[in-house]
């Protein structure tokens, strides 16, 4: 794991509770009005022609395509797993998504449907949404998830330890799921709309970076707010001083709220000018959601054709 | 590794309607100046973008004797709430124009579009709101129940931000019942020019706002003319010290805002990222031509090492370029003469031993461009420390406590503007006690608002421009 490799600062950071609670509250402070003016001057960036038509295949290849409805069924995840192949069936060479992203009882469903496309397969789990149960109910929804084929872990924290001051245990429960997941990548969902305020957000990045989070998520799309930009500021910022300490790349994923083409590229604008280019890949970078995708077509179609096209053209799902 | 190049997203010159000539506006008329035209150019492409009749020093008599007869005959008698309306009218017509002025400010001036379209313009029609505002509410502004006008106010304006710094002038002079004539720039007359036409289509009575253009003979005619009542001066401090010279013994009053060499004050116990922003928006905002601009960092000594990578990644990602292109963060320098002013300071720091790191973006190779610099490793005595360079480059010095923090930001001639960045409120207010600066910001640096009184110590200047205190330098007080 991650933390084995860590430099001496950061490895002592984690030692015990009270080294962890020096570390995180000794982190720089985030600035409200400072980072809320940065990330609204970035969404300023006027993307045209070429550049447009990569940043929607990139953020088309970024997605993972989401359904988590209490009225979920296997037939709706089929419906989803089709979409999530072949987006646009008049448009082949339209990239297809990362991924697809549901309930653990679901994602042995995702899996057949999606054997042999590379298209992963992500679970949430956990508890999702709230992360309020035991710590072996948390595991077990882990277990299930892996078990049923998911190649990716989407958990939740526990933002009541967090806002409790008890990090040793939210990094603790983070290390057991990353040991849990074995081969499967860890999201670690911090669900920002809970956190409040930036500095929590630095401080939880942080924490789940430490813990072993192969990639860290805004929100599980239950809560509002959920993604915004000027969080995702903080959080592209926090895997780039990541990777200068370390030298390692972790991955950001906003999830929730993000449902046009404009926002999708103010979100790529952001991983490009704060994280960098390197971030700009679907290893490194998603977006939680289910109705960008259509936008995204539609957008597509438009920048091909030079005409708009209509929503009736496309797969409702 | 995957590239995004941005494409180019040009704002369309069309919408400047530039024309091939353009007058100076005397008494309500364009008219034919007698001073020799001079050719304004465009500082990114270096060609000619129109030609510019300047006036003689009898064309700024005839303008004073117009603002004098409008000031007698009409705007000091007229009610405040009817001087309102006007005002009100020039702002909206500012705004409706907006895009056409800010294309236009972006050509003349060198500018990146997105700081002419999101801050100059804006701003400048925000003044001429606010102003409006006070026009029939003098009596309650602190200076007695029915505070008189000055007369006919005299204005000379800098290249930087053209459009706002007239904003600035002519706002509260109207406000207030005064008439008004102003001399642009002579490398940006453009949109003083344009917005003497919104003046004719507000219907304001001829003479209450007159345009001379000219160069700084012409500044010089103006201030020396007996019949000018008050002068406002917003430029070089050395030109500064000339126009008090120039106006002491005379009865005319006053207000200068000079030079600076601001200090951005960075602790330990900064927002580190956000410092990163105010470092870069307080010295690469306009290239560096600010007077506020924050020219100096002081960083505390523990922090300094990793402020200044976050710095160098955070500048390397500035695009410098086409000035009328949307992404372009950094512009043109406006003249030749500043560009060789700049190159010729900078010399200085190499030669004084400090280290010079440049941004590595491309640089186009017509028009006057200048890249990103930091000066590390720079000390008090060095030039780049002390004199202002009004370019884009930022002087790094370091402190250890914050008693030498405020005294080396303390020790400039100048007092304009400082920056204070950490999380303590404490310390926030302790050191804007103690830092001799008119304007000081907290956790974030070249904010704006005609709320907000603007001005100097020292060799910075006096009087502020904005807020109820500015109305004081227009004003029988």
């Amino acid at each position: 794991m991650a933390t084995a490799t860590l430099p001496v600062a950061l490895a002592d950071a984690t030692r015990d509770d009270a080294s962890l609670r020096r570390f995180l509250h000794g982190l720089p402070g985030v600035d409200q009005v400072g980072v809320e003016q940065r990330a609204a001057g970035l969404g300023t960036r006027s993307i045209k022609k070429a550049a447009k038509l990569w940043a929607i295949d990139t953020a088309i290849s970024m997605v993972d395509l989401t359904t988590l409805e209490g009225a979920d069924t296997h037939g709706k995840v089929r419906a989803l797993c089709a979409k999530a192949r072949r987006p646009d069936p008049d448009r082949p060479d339209t990239p297809p998504v990362a991924a697809v992203c549901v309930y653990p009882d679901l994602a042995a469903t995702a899996v057949e449907a999606l054997a042999g496309t590379g298209i992963a397969v992500a679970s949430v789990a956990t508890a999702f949404p709230s992360g309020r149960s035991s710590r072996e109910v948390k595991l077990a929804d882990v277990r299930l998830a892996v078990t049923s084929g998911a190649a990716e872990v989407d958990m939740v924290i526990d933002r009541g330890a967090f806002l409790e001051g008890r990090y040793g245990q939210v990094f603790e429960e983070i290390q057991a799921v990353k040991a849990a997941c074995g081969d499967a990548h860890l999201k670690v969902i911090l669900e920002t709309g809970e956190l409040a305020t930036y500095d929590n957000v630095r401080r939880a990045s942080w924490l789940a970076l430490l813990a072993g989070g192969d990639f860290i998520k805004t929100s599980t799309g239950k809560v509002s707010p959920a993604a915004t930009l000027p969080v995702t500021h903080v959080m592209l910022q926090a895997v780039r001083d990541w990777y200068t300490a370390t030298g390692e790349l972790r991955g950001v994923k906003p999830a929730g709220g993000i449902r046009t083409t404009k926002d999708a590229i103010r979100y790529l604008v952001a991983v490009h000018e704060v994280a960098g280019e390197q971030w700009l890949t679907p290893t490194l970078f998603r977006f939680g959601a289910s109705s960008l995708l259509n936008d995204l077509l539609l957008q597509r179609r438009t920048q091909l054709d030079g005409h708009y096209s209509g929503p009736d053209y496309l797969a409702v799902d | 590794m995957s590239t995004w190049e941005y494409a180019p997203a040009p704002e369309s010159r069309d919408i400047a309607n530039l024309r091939p000539s353009y007058r100076p506006f005397i008494g309500g008329e364009f008219v034919d100046g007698s001073g020799e035209p001079l050719k304004t150019i465009n500082p990114a492409t270096e060609e000619v973008l129109a030609e510019v009749g300047t006036a003689s020093v009898s064309d700024v008599d005839t303008a004073v004797k117009a603002a004098r007869r409008a000031y007698e005959r009409t705007w000091r008698t007229m009610p405040g709430a009817e001087r309102a309306k006007y005002l009100f009218r020039i702002a909206r017509l500012i705004q409706e124009r907006s895009r056409e002025l800010a294309v236009l400010e972006t050509l003349d001036n060198g500018k990146p579009i997105k700081e002419s379209r999101d801050a100059d313009v804006p701003t400048a029609a925000a003044h001429f709101f606010y102003h409006a505002g006070w026009a029939d509410k003098l009596g309650y502004a602190g200076y007695g129940p029915d505070p008189k006008p000055l007369g006919v106010a005299g204005q000379v304006i800098p290249w930087n931000f053209p459009l706002l710094m007239l904003a600035w002038k002519i706002a509260p002079a109207l406000a207030t019942g005064n008439t008004v004539v102003l001399k642009p720039a002579e490398t940006t007359p453009l949109s003083a020019l344009v917005f003497a036409e919104i003046c004719q289509q507000a219907g304001l009575p001829p003479g209450v706002v007159n345009i001379v253009p000219g160069a700084g003979d012409i500044g010089a005619a103006l201030v020396d003319h007996p019949g000018v009542d008050k002068v406002a001066f917003t430029g070089s401090t050395e030109v500064g010290k000339q126009i008090q010279r120039a106006v002491a013994g005379t009865p005319k009053k006053l207000t200068l805002e000079l030079g600076g060499k601001a200090a951005n004050v960075v602790f330990d116990d900064a927002p580190l990222d956000q410092a990163v922003e105010g470092i870069v928006n307080g010295i690469f905002y306009n290239q560096g031509h600010v007077c506020c601009a924050g020219s100096r960092l002081l960083a505390q000594e523990s922090v300094v090492d990793e402020l200044l990578e976050k710095l160098r990644h955070r500048v390397s990602t500035l695009r410098l370029g086409d000035p009328l292109d949307k992404n372009t963060d950094i512009g043109a320098v406006n003249s030749a003469e500043q560009l060789a002013r700049i190159r010729d300071l900078a010399e200085t720091g190499d030669a004084e031993g400090a280290q010079r790191w440049t941004s590595p973006c491309p640089v186009p190779e017509r028009g006057f461009f200048f890249p990103p610099t930091v000066f590390s490793g720079v000390e008090q005595s060095m030039r780049i420390a002390r004199e202002e360079i009004f370019g884009p480059v930022l002087s790094v010095l370091t402190f250890r406590t914050p008693d030498e923090a405020v005294a080396k930001a303390n020790n400039t001639p100048y007092g304009l503007s400082a920056g204070i960045w950490t999380e303590k409120g404490s310390r926030i207010l302790w050191a804007a006690s103690k830092l001799r600066a008119g304007v000081v910001w907290a956790n974030t640096f070249n904010r704006f608002d005609p709320a907000a009184p603007f001005g100097g110590y020292q060799e910075s200047g006096f009087g502020r421009e904005g807020g109820r205190t500015g109305l004081e330098a227009y004003l029988d007080v």
